[in-house]
């Protein structure tokens, strides 16, 4: 039954390829972490930089903008700051629900250009978690960063992107727990 | 299609049963493969129709006779319908027919899952092409259903439209399965796999990568599927997943998928060239390599439709670069096309016509392909009418050529009778000169900007953009002329003898069998020495 054997070969071969598509989503992502592609910034890091480190001068552009037909108003404090490499700055950042209901968001980081993302480190943001936030409530929260003096030299200013998505239906079991 | 019955069978040999039972319960390879080839070519007309359409809209510049609604609706369906319901199938039907019949096999290894891998498909389209009875209309994201716009922005019928992906899949899959065990298992004694036609060899390779990139596009549907009805975040940035994603996952799939679409039409090219250049094939060994190496490019290259997405320059070199490789074995197949029919005693019957038209015409296509894989220049042909005119080129004087050439070569085989000549030849140069016209200008207008899948356009383009419809219309007929030709053949047809072509019986076991071929052919295995040029 040389048929029977080929046959079933090929069989498992079509279902591990079947889980091959289900691995390329942790691959990519693990694959983007260590190249730095697309943007993709990693998750707190605590970092000091010792002083004697020339610093430079890097410019930060805030970009915010809003999902779909995400309502609320999203801003930073203001657009733009020019910062040292090394050292430690903070950035306010708004969040206004303006609808009549209780809603959750989840503010997703992009760091432009690419290349710049893995040395734009954030030691706190509110973007590793959701925002809770009754009708009409506002809340201003920081961002705390750090850009990494290794910063190739060609680049010689940043923008940090946020956008701010919906997340009231996916993550209302969670409240619901809580 | 009664003509495929074998009206004097032996006793033993017990012959079809009639009526439609014969068709839903068959296990012949033979019938499946003219249920395929039929199937596609039904799918060719709807296809074709909302080809049709989208012209129409777009023979002037304005808003013409649809909405934009369904002018997407259109161009989604067109890109879905030619590429799993035509080209997909009518490959498989003449991998049906030929490759038992090329092997010395008395059947396909696995004939009822051959019945099952079929039936389905008819079934799979239903679901698709109903979809546009239903409320929010048909899928209108483009063929490539790049996630959000297939997800949060889709129509409620993606639905339906993952199902029919999934049973597609699964019908490739299956037929894939068969083939590949029926070319392990069942060649005729002493045909060594370089011993094999190219036909089979090309099938073999196209096999290998159907179950190997089907699967990942059932997993990206499966995906999308979760992400609508699941909660999951595949591709949804706001639960931390990644749009782009998507699309590197569907290339993944997507580029070996069209090398799905042409690597069968090189064996069936190879075969009518050496048949009517009464030559063997030159450098047989390097057009099997060439095949291989191809197929192998094919996985490492799938970025470069997405040169645009904001890569770094090491992925956009690696994938221009990669991309490039591909022309070298492909241009070693069209030199061997070439060297095959230099000093050939060549005629040029219809086949033969469709098929060196096949090699100039994709040779055509092939370059713009290379334009395209420049990662620089890309970002501006990117989403633009060259692109279409790029792959239309592959796939309609391509693939499709190469379809009609297979249908020609064979079709004398298939019912014992002969087509019309001289209708076959108009047929020809209808399609040549309509094909050029329909493709030809859209390089002009995609290199001045204007863009793809968009129902409008600027004034600038008003007069190609005519000249392009007319084409379109005409090349639309001449396939109705086709349809004739082979109910012609079918019923008025002049009687075909065994050998069909001069000298084609040392070339292939398919022409040592009568015409029109038995229901059951080479119950015992024909011997090697039978085909002189076998070496």
């Amino acid at each position: 039954m040389e048929a029977r054997k080929s046959t079933l070969k090929l069989i498992l071969f079509t279902f591990g390829m079947f889980g091959f598509g289900f691995a390329l989503v942790p691959l990519y992502d693990v694959f983007c972490d260590i190249t730095g592609l697309n943007g993709k910034v990693t998750g707190p890091t605590i970092t000091t930089y010792d002083q004697e480190i020339s610093s430079r001068e890097v410019k930060i552009t805030f970009v915010t903008s809003n999902n779909k037909q995400m309502p609320w108003s999203f801003k930073s404090s203001s657009p733009q700051m020019k910062v040292e490499t090394g050292q430690d700055y903070l950035m306010d950042f708004t969040f206004t629900n303006t609808t009549d209901k209780p809603m959750i968001a989840q503010a997703v980081p992009s760091v432009s250009p690419g290349r710049g993302a893995r040395y734009f480190h954030k030691t706190e943001c509110f973007c590793f978690e959701q925002q809770f936030l009754a009708a009409g409530e506002s809340i201003t929260i920081p961002v705390k960063f750090i850009i990494d003096p290794e910063l190739p030299a060609d680049i010689s200013s940043l923008a940090l992107g946020y956008t701010l998505f919906d997340v009231t239906e996916e993550f209302a079991n969670l409240q619901a727990k809580n | 299609m009664s003509a495929v019955i074998d009206s004097h069978h032996d006793d033993h040999h017990h012959g079809p049963a009639k009526g439609f039972s014969r068709w839903l319960y068959t296990t012949n390879h033979k019938d499946i493969g003219s249920m395929y080839l039929w199937f596609s070519l039904v799918m060719l007309f709807i296809g074709g129709a909302m080809a049709m359409v989208i012209r129409a809209e777009l023979f002037e510049p304005g808003s013409q006779i649809v909405s934009p609604e369904f002018y997407n609706q259109m161009v989604t369906n067109h890109g879905l319908i030619m590429v799993f319901g035509v080209i997909m199938p009518a490959f498989v039907g003449f991998a049906n027919w030929m490759i038992p019949m090329q092997i010395g096999a008395p059947d396909m290894a696995l004939p009822r899952l051959n019945n099952l891998s079929f039936w389905i498909l008819p079934v799979a389209f239903g679901i698709l092409l109903s979809t546009f009875f239903m409320e929010g209309g048909a899928p209108n994201f483009g063929w490539t259903f790049y996630a959000p716009l297939s997800t949060e922005y889709a129509p409620p019928t993606v639905t339906f439209f993952i199902f029919s992906v999934h049973i597609m899949g699964a019908s490739s899959i299956m037929g894939s399965i068969n083939i590949i065990t029926t070319i392990l298992n069942m060649r005729a004694p002493g045909m060594t796999l370089m011993k094999m036609p190219l036909f089979v060899w090309s099938w073999f390779i196209t096999a290998y990568l159907l179950i190997a990139v089907m699967p990942v596009l059932a997993g990206a549907v499966t995906m999308m599927l979760m992400d609508i009805h699941a909660g999951t975040s595949f591709f949804k940035a706001g639960g931390g997943g990644d749009p782009v994603l998507f699309q590197h996952i569907f290339w993944f799939f997507g580029h070996p998928e069209v090398y799905i679409m042409i690597l069968p039409a090189f064996g069936i090219v190879s075969h009518i060239i050496e048949t009517f250049s009464r030559k063997p094939i030159f450098g047989y060994s390097s057009m099997v390599y060439a095949i291989a190496s191809i197929a192998l490019l094919s996985f490492v290259v799938w970025a470069h439709h997405m040169f645009t997405v904001g890569m770094p320059i090491a992925g956009e070199l690696f994938f221009m670069y990669s991309t490039m490789l591909i022309a070298i074995p492909t241009g070693v197949k069209v030199f061997n096309w070439l060297s095959t029919m230099f000093k050939g005693s060549l005629t040029f019957e219809t086949p033969m016509l469709f098929a060196i038209a096949f090699v100039a015409l994709f040779t055509i296509g092939g370059l713009s392909g290379i334009m395209l894989a420049i990662a620089p220049a890309d970002f501006q042909y990117h989403d633009t009418y060259f692109v279409v005119a790029h792959f239309h080129y592959v796939l309609v004087p391509g693939a499709l050529f190469s379809l009609l050439a297979a249908a020609y070569y064979w079709i004398p085989k298939w019912t014992g009778k002969m087509y019309d000549e001289t209708l076959g030849k108009v047929h020809f140069w209808m399609s040549f000169i309509s094909v050029n016209l329909t493709f030809f200008p859209m390089h002009f207008v995609g290199l001045a900007g204007m863009p793809r899948r968009i129902p409008d356009y600027a004034m600038q383009f008003a007069d190609w953009n005519m000249m392009v419809s007319v084409g379109a219309f005409l090349f639309g007929i001449s396939q109705l002329l086709f349809l004739f030709i082979v109910l012609k053949c079918i019923y008025n047809g002049k009687e075909a003898t065994t050998e069909v072509w001069e000298g084609a019986k040392d070339r292939g076991f398919e022409w040592t069998v009568d015409s029109p071929a038995p229901y059951h052919t080479f119950s015992s295995p024909p011997s090697m020495e039978s085909l002189k040029s076998s070496s």
